[in-house]
């Protein structure tokens, strides 16, 4: 168990290593001089190329920068937009609980309908409900989030017209406002992760069902729902719980489009922002929140599994 | 060291694929060939005859959407627009100068025998649009494939056959790159580097897809060198360049393709994706992506104009993981039915 944790852990750190090595160099590697790549064709004031050339220690070789990009990056600081004078850590700090409350939202959505539609299918094996539940599930997974999302706005905003198309009310707004400007991009979020948990704890429960305890449980005379929700989930909830951890992890970077879809300002909507007012520290500095956020959950849901799974704690 | 490896082995097994930054596509084990896998030559009738009916309606719609990718580059490449079917960029509504004519359609038309999707917001034809449409989404998944196939299938059977320190080093780094988010990491990448280009985008893509392959045919490749055969070939002292030729090559082929579909139906997304962001080919060259994008402004007006490409996306996606997965499923039977 100690082993695994010290290889988990040098492995976390190796990874992050290669993860902000790779994001300084695809940054460096940009053709011409950066300080141009920065402030672009536009007009320019006296003095700022040598201040921008003096912050980036543009003139240290490419290992004395990284380091001390490193250093900076570790204590939060990931410099400061020339486009927007802000510091890139601020715009982070601002943006990101919109994108968390967006993922935990879908998340949960994802969870609560995937949970009921996994169990039916393993209960109701190769009769009709599964087959449905099924054809649902691989159609959902085909689906791509932003394609849903229009749809989702031409039938509740344009059609129905109760909710809004676009645009974002803060928490601190009220809740009702919120939740309905949120509703739409968590549930176009939703679908695919939807159809991914179910299918994860269809086929789980199935091979839980074959087990000789649920057989005896049975033959005690439990009801069915109660060997279901009780015997049956409990052990095959372990590796949902992985693959939720890791769709965290990955939503965070993955609601790119959708935040660009309805308006929503979190992480993804400043990332396209700066890709189009071409922010160099901003895209380098999100990209690389992003993978550290990423590679991070990743790690954690890897020890909980070990800790949790009696299986590989025991090795 | 050795239970450091054994503990690596786990969570290598557990973690799931994904393939450039699209959601999580599948665990590593659907994708392994069970044991005693033989090949047996069948043509591609027999496989299409033994296809489930709604497999068969993939297969015929991805053949469709190719053909249409071809149709259209034929069109425009080599015939100069001859062949029946309108220009992309045409705006029909305009002044003509070789004719002294206006046009006769107005923007955002209702379907007609003339113009089957209809016209969008600058009167120019979506069908014409949606087929040159096509040959960005074709050729995103053909180059990415090839990628994905020829260097992550080499390098995996490799590795997954030789072993040593050479696999340990490899998939530690396979490792890290499946560690970054790959959607932002392309983002990062065509916006930094102002990527425009279809072939390099499809090129990056496809560079960035490569760990997956290695994954999946390393997998294969670990199982498949423990066969009878291959011992059999090093027992009467067969080279292992030939013996990874002739025996281990050949045998992760049929699953790495399987792979290769879904993957590709992944891809596909992406680039939608990327278009609909506005950072894939430029306009007026038109894709799928930009064409829902475009059409967006005009939803209260006319959804058609969304929906057409839209439900050609989903039914391209769909008909790839229908195809994929029957073709991984027929590998894994046949191993099983022996």
């Amino acid at each position: 168990m100690a082993k695994t944790i010290a290889f988990v852990l040098v492995r976390l750190i190796a990874t992050l290593f290669a993860v902000t090595f790779l994001t300084f160099l695809m940054v460096s590697l940009l053709p011409g001089d950066p300080v141009d790549t920065i402030l672009g064709t536009g007009p320019r004031a006296p003095g700022i190329e040598e201040q921008i050339r003096e912050d980036l220690d543009l003139d240290d070789p490419f290992f004395v920068r990284y380091v001390a990009w490193l250093g900076d990056a570790v204590t939060g600081d990931l410099g400061t937009s020339y486009v927007t004078d802000q510091p890139v850590s601020d715009t982070i700090r601002q943006r990101l609980p919109v994108t968390a409350q967006l993922a935990f939202m879908s998340i949960v959505i994802s969870v609560l309908i995937a949970i009921p539609v996994g169990v039916l299918g393993a209960y109701k094996q190769g009769k009709w409900p599964d087959t449905v539940t099924s054809a649902g599930v691989q159609v959902a997974l085909s689906i791509p989030n932003f394609i849903f999302g229009i749809f989702l706005i031409w039938l509740f905003a344009v059609q129905l017209n109760w909710l809004p198309s676009s645009n974002w009310n803060r928490l601190s707004d009220g809740v009702g406002d919120n939740l309905k400007t949120a509703i739409l991009p968590a549930v176009s979020l939703a679908l695919a992760q939807m159809a991914l948990f179910s299918r994860l704890v269809r086929s789980d429960m199935i091979a839980t069902l074959r087990e000789n305890y649920i057989l005896s449980a049975r033959a005690k005379g439990m009801s069915d729902r109660y060997i279901l929700f009780r015997h049956a989930l409990r052990p095959s909830s372990l590796s949902l719980m992985t693959i939720v951890g890791i769709s965290f992890g990955a939503l965070l970077g993955g609601t790119v489009i959708i935040e660009q879809l309805f308006a929503v300002p979190g992480l993804g909507f400043s990332l396209v922002a700066a890709i189009n007012g071409r922010d160099i520290l901003v895209i380098q500095g999100i990209t690389v929140f992003i993978a550290v956020v990423f590679v991070v959950v990743n790690t954690i849901v890897d020890l909980l599994y070990a800790v949790l799974d009696p299986r590989i704690r025991r090795k | 060291m050795a239970t450091v490896d054994g503990d690596a082995e786990i969570f290598a097994e557990d973690s799931v694929l994904v393939v450039a930054g699209s959601t999580v596509v599948q665990s590593v084990d659907d994708f392994v060939v069970p044991d005693g896998v033989k090949q047996k030559r069948t043509t591609p009738w027999g496989v299409f005859r033994e296809m489930p009916f709604l497999v068969k309606l993939g297969t015929i719609w991805l053949l469709f959407v190719l053909f249409s990718a071809i149709y259209a580059q034929l069109d425009t490449r080599v015939f100069n627009g001859s062949l029946p079917l309108a220009d992309p960029n045409l705006q029909l509504n305009g002044f003509n100068a070789s004719t002294g004519t206006f046009g006769d359609r107005e923007p955002l038309e209702s379907p007609s025998w003339a113009h089957p999707l209809g016209t969008d917001a600058l009167a120019r034809d979506t069908l014409a649009r949606a087929m040159h449409g096509a040959y960005v989404s074709v050729t995103v998944a053909i180059v990415s494939v090839m990628c994905g196939v020829v260097i992550g299938g080499l390098l995996g059977s490799l590795v997954g056959y030789v072993r040593g320190k050479t696999e340990t080093v490899l998939m530690a780094m396979i490792d890290v790159l499946l560690a970054f988010p790959a959607l932002v990491l392309l983002l990062a990448l065509i916006s930094l580097f102002e990527v425009r280009d279809l072939f390099v985008i499809s090129m990056i893509i496809g560079l960035l897809s490569i760990p997956a392959y290695t994954r999946v045919s390393r997998a294969n490749s670990l199982a498949i060198s423990n066969r009878e055969f291959v011992l059999a070939a090093q027992a009467i002292g067969t080279k292992r360049w030939t013996i990874l030729r002739r025996e281990i090559i050949p045998n992760v082929l049929p699953t790495l393709l399987a792979y290769a579909m879904v993957a590709a139906a992944a891809v596909v997304v992406v680039e939608g994706s990327l278009s609909f962001l506005g950072l894939s080919v430029q306009l007026p060259t038109s894709s799928w992506g930009n064409m829902i994008n475009q059409a967006r402004r005009d939803i209260k007006v006319n959804f058609g104009q969304i929906l057409y490409p839209s439900v050609i996306l989903t039914l391209t996606v769909l008909a790839l993981n229908q195809v994929g997965d029957f073709f991984q499923r027929r590998s894994a039977f046949r191993g099983s039915s022996l």
